[in-house]
C-alpha cells in the first residue's frame, strides 16, 4: 500500500465534507458571500477552499518521504538546519575591487556566512573598462574586473579556502572562473578547498536576463567545459547555478520559473554526457538559484516540487544512480521586483515574508533584498537590515529547529502535486516540439514570459492584483526621504588606470600566442578552453582580450525581440 | 479617423532588462499606436537616428542600469544635431528622485518610474502629443 489514506477512510471522508459543504458551508454562504468566486495563486493555479487528506489520498507516500531521501521533496539533508542554517550570503558590487573588498569586509563583520559578487554590466556582457560600449557602467551597477590584479584587489584579506564565494556571471563566467583558479594557485591554495560558484547559466539569459556574447552552441559549449573542468579539479566547486530568479523577474509564473529551469538544466546534463563523462561524476555539484516571489504557499510548494522533479529526472532520464546527483541544492533570492519605490520601508516586510517562506521551502543559501533597491542598488544600512531580517529567522523563530515544518500540509502536499504534473507537462511540451534550444530561437520561453509579465501589469492596473502603497493603501502625500547608494565618479578612471597598467606590464607577444592558442582549442570540440584560459588571464589578459578573440571565431548574437 | 501616435521604444546601453519596455510597447500597441522596438544593446547615436527615420512622435528609452545620466545628454544633443529637438523624449525604468529631477529639467517630459500602469502611460503619451499639436 503506497498510498496516504486506506479506501474506507477515503469514503468517510468524502462523505463529511460532502456534507460539510451541504450544511456549515452552505449556511455561511447565505449569511457572507466569499470575497471571490475563484481564488487563484499569483501563479494562477486555482485553489480550493480547504484542503484534506482525500486531496493527497492518491499521493504515493514515497512521493513525499523523508528529507534527505529520494525524492528530496522534504529537503536534499536529513537534518537541514538543525546542522547549520542556510549561507547568508547578501550580494554586493560596485566600483573597483577595493570598494566591493571593503563592503565584503563590512558584511562579513555583521555576521554574513558567504560571500556573492554582483559585476557591473561590461564585465557581465564581456567589455574591458575603456571599451566605448562600457561609458558610463564601468562599477556603477556592480563591481568591474578587467583583469587578474582586479580580482585580487576584490578579495584581499578574504580566506577563500573557509568561505565560499558565488560569482553572479554568466557569458563571461568561463573567464571570471579563470582568474579565481589563477588567484588560487597564485596565493598557493588547494583548488579542491574552493567552494562557491559562478552562475553560468547561459540558456537562461537568452530567455530572461539578456547578457550574452556569441550565439547558443559555443555558449553551451563553454558551460559544458566549466561543467568538466571542475569536475576534474574542483571537487567542492559549484560550476554552474542554473536560474530561475531572472526567469522570475523577467515576468514568468513561478510555474514557468522552475519548469524552464529544468529544460536548461537537462540541455546541460546532455551535453556533458556526451563528452563521455558518467552523470554521477559531475550532477552531484549542479547548484540551483530560484526566486522567493509573493505567494507564501505557492512558493514552499514550487520549491518542494522542483527537487521531486529534478530526482525523478536525473534517475529516471539520466540513469544517475548516485543519490548526491538527485539531490536539488539551491540558493534563492527574495523577489526584487516586488520592492516599491511607495512606502519604501514596507519593502522590508514583504522581505521577510518572502524569505520566511524560502526557508520552509529548504533553500541552502539566501539573499534577502534591500528596502531601497526600487531606487538603487542598496545601502550598506539596507544590507545590515536584510541580513538583519534573516538572523531573525533563523534565531529568533524556531522554524529552523523541524525540518519541513509544513511537510504533510494538506494544501502545500496537494500543490507541490500540482506542480510536478504541471512541470512535467511543459517539459513534455519542450521535448516534443524540437527541445529547449530550437524554442529558445523560435521565441517560445520569451514571448511566454512577455505573456504573464503583460497579465501581471493589467492586474495591478485594476487592482486584481494588490500592491500596498501602489494601488491600494496609498499614501498621495508621501515625500521620500531616502540615501541612496551614491556612485563615485571617479570610479572609471580608476579602473581604467590599473587595467593599462597591467597592459603595459605584461609579455604582449605571450599574450598574442596565447590567444591563437585560444581559437585553436575553441575550434576543436573535443578540447576544454579552461587551461589556457587560465594561462591567459594568469599572463595578464584582459576579459576584453578573450572575448573579441572568439566573437571573431564564433559572432555575436542579436535577439529578435518578442512582446 | 487621426494619424496613430507614433512610438519608438529603446533600450540603451549594456542593459538587459526588457521586462518592462515590453509591457510598455504591448499596451501602446493595443491602445493603437504605431510601436517600432528598437531590441537591446543600442546607442544613443543608434537610437536617435532611427527615431528620426521612422519619423517618430515619442521616443521612449527604457534604463535600469543606471546610466540615465550618461545616456539622456547624448541623446539630446544628437537630436539638437539632427534639428529634430521637438521629438518628445521619455524615460522609463529604475533611478532615483534626484536624477528624475534632473532628467525633467534636461527635457525628458515624463518619467514612467516602475508600477505606473499601462493605461497612466497611455494617457500620458496622448496628452504630450496634442499638446505639442500638428507637426
Amino acid at each position: 500500500m503506497n498510498k496516504t489514506l486506506d479506501p474506507r477512510s477515503l469514503d468517510q471522508l468524502t462523505g463529511e465534507i460532502a456534507d460539510w459543504e451541504a450544511n456549515e458551508v452552505a449556511s455561511f454562504l447565505k449569511k457572507q458571500a466569499e470575497r471571490r468566486e475563484q481564488f487563484f495563486t499569483i501563479g494562477d493555479i486555482p485553489v480550493k477552499r480547504t484542503y484534506t487528506a482525500a486531496d493527497i489520498a492518491n499521493t504515493p507516500i514515497e512521493d513525499i518521504g523523508l528529507p534527505g531521501r529520494y525524492p528530496f521533496t522534504r529537503g536534499p539533508y536529513p537534518t537541514m538546519y538543525r546542522s547549520r542554517t542556510w549561507t547568508m550570503r547578501q550580494i554586493a558590487g560596485f566600483g573597483t575591487g577595493e570598494d566591493t573588498n571593503k563592503r565584503f569586509q563590512f558584511l562579513i563583520a555583521q555576521g554574513q556566512t558567504g560571500l556573492s559578487t554582483d559585476f557591473d554590466m561590461p564585465t557581465l556582457m564581456g567589455y574591458d573598462s575603456d571599451h566605448p560600449m562600457s561609458e558610463g557602467e564601468v562599477g556603477r551597477e556592480g563591481v568591474a574586473i578587467d583583469t587578474l590584479a582586479d580580482m585580487e584587489a576584490l578579495f584581499d584579506g578574504i580566506d577563500l579556502e573557509n568561505i565560499s564565494v558565488s560569482m553572479t556571471i554568466n557569458p563571461s563566467a568561463w573567464i571570471l572562473l579563470a582568474m579565481y583558479v589563477a588567484l588560487a594557485r597564485k596565493r598557493g591554495l588547494d583548488l579542491n578547498k574552493l567552494s562557491g560558484t559562478v552562475q553560468a547559466d547561459i540558456l537562461k539569459e537568452y530567455m530572461a536576463q539578456k547578457e550574452y556574447c556569441y550565439p547558443i552552441a559555443p555558449s553551451v559549449r563553454i558551460v559544458r567545459d566549466c561543467i568538466t573542468y571542475c569536475a576534474q579539479n574542483m571537487k567542492r566547486y559549484n560550476p554552474i547555478n542554473i536560474s530561475g530568479y531572472h526567469i522570475s523577474e523577467a515576468g514568468s509564473s513561478p510555474l514557468q520559473e522552475v519548469a524552464f529551469t529544468l529544460a536548461n538544466c537537462i540541455v546541460y546534463v546532455e551535453e556533458v554526457m556526451k563528452t563521455g563523462i558518467d552523470v554521477d561524476v559531475f550532477a552531484p555539484r549542479l547548484a540551483f538559484f530560484f526566486v522567493s516571489q509573493g505567494d507564501f504557499f505557492e512558493e514552499i510548494a514550487k520549491f518542494r516540487a522542483v527537487r521531486r522533479c529534478y530526482a525523478k529526472i536525473m534517475k529516471e532520464r539520466f540513469g544517475a544512480k548516485n543519490p548526491e546527483s538527485m539531490r536539488l541544492r539551491f540558493h534563492c533570492q527574495t523577489a526584487a521586483a516586488t520592492l516599491t519605490r511607495p512606502q519604501y520601508q514596507i519593502n522590508i516586510v514583504r522581505t521577510a515574508m518572502q524569505a520566511l517562506s524560502a526557508v520552509l521551502g529548504g533553500c541552502q543559501s539566501l539573499h534577502t533584498n534591500g528596502y531601497d533597491e526600487a531606487f538603487a542598488i542598496p545601502t550598506e544600512d539596507a544590507m545590515r537590515m536584510a541580513l538583519r531580517t534573516q538572523q531573525i529567522i533563523a534565531e529568533e523563530t524556531n522554524v529552523t529547529n523541524v525540518v519541513d515544518p509544513i511537510g504533510g500540509s494538506y494544501y502545500v502536499e496537494s500543490l507541490t502535486d500540482e506542480y510536478e504534473k504541471r512541470i512535467f507537462e511543459i517539459l513534455d511540451y519542450v521535448d516534443a516540439n524540437g527541445g529547449t534550444i530550437k524554442l529558445i530561437e523560435e521565441g517560445w520561453f520569451q514571448k511566454q514570459i512577455a505573456d504573464f509579465a503583460y497579465e501581471t501589469a493589467l492586474r495591478k492596473q485594476n487592482g486584481e492584483k494588490p500592491v500596498i502603497g501602489v494601488n491600494s493603501f496609498v499614501m498621495t502625500d508621501e515625500v521620500h526621504e531616502i540615501e541612496t547608494h551614491p556612485y563615485d565618479p571617479d570610479t572609471a578612471r580608476r579602473q581604467v588606470a590599473r587595467t593599462q597598467r597591467v597592459r603595459a606590464e605584461r609579455d604582449n607577444a605571450k599574450i598574442a600566442a596565447l590567444l591563437e592558442r585560444l581559437v585553436e582549442t575553441a575550434k576543436d570540440e573535443t578540447q576544454n578552453i579552461m587551461p589556457v584560459t587560465i594561462e591567459l588571464v594568469a599572463n595578464g589578459a584582459t576579459m576584453g582580450d578573450i572575448i573579441e578573440k572568439l566573437k571573431g571565431l564564433w559572432g555575436t548574437y542579436r535577439e529578435n525581440p518578442v512582446f | 479617423m487621426s494619424t496613430p501616435i507614433r512610438v519608438m521604444l529603446a533600450k540603451v546601453g549594456l542593459d538587459g532588462h526588457d521586462r518592462g519596455v515590453k509591457v510598455v510597447a504591448r499596451a501602446l500597441r493595443d491602445a493603437g499606436m504605431d510601436v517600432i522596438y528598437t531590441g537591446l544593446h543600442r546607442t544613443p547615436d543608434e537610437v536617435v537616428t532611427a527615431a528620426i527615420q521612422e519619423d517618430v512622435d515619442v521616443l521612449g528609452v527604457s534604463l535600469l542600469s543606471g546610466v540615465q545620466m550618461t545616456v539622456f545628454p547624448k541623446i539630446f544633443d544628437r537630436l539638437k544635431k539632427e534639428g529634430a529637438d521637438d521629438m518628445i523624449v521619455i524615460a522609463g525604468g529604475v533611478m532615483p528622485d534626484e536624477d528624475v529631477a534632473a532628467l525633467k529639467k534636461m527635457g525628458v517630459k515624463e518619467v514612467m518610474l516602475q508600477d505606473t500602469p499601462p493605461q497612466a502611460i497611455i494617457d500620458k503619451l496622448r496628452q504630450l502629443v496634442s499638446e505639442r499639436g500638428p507637426r
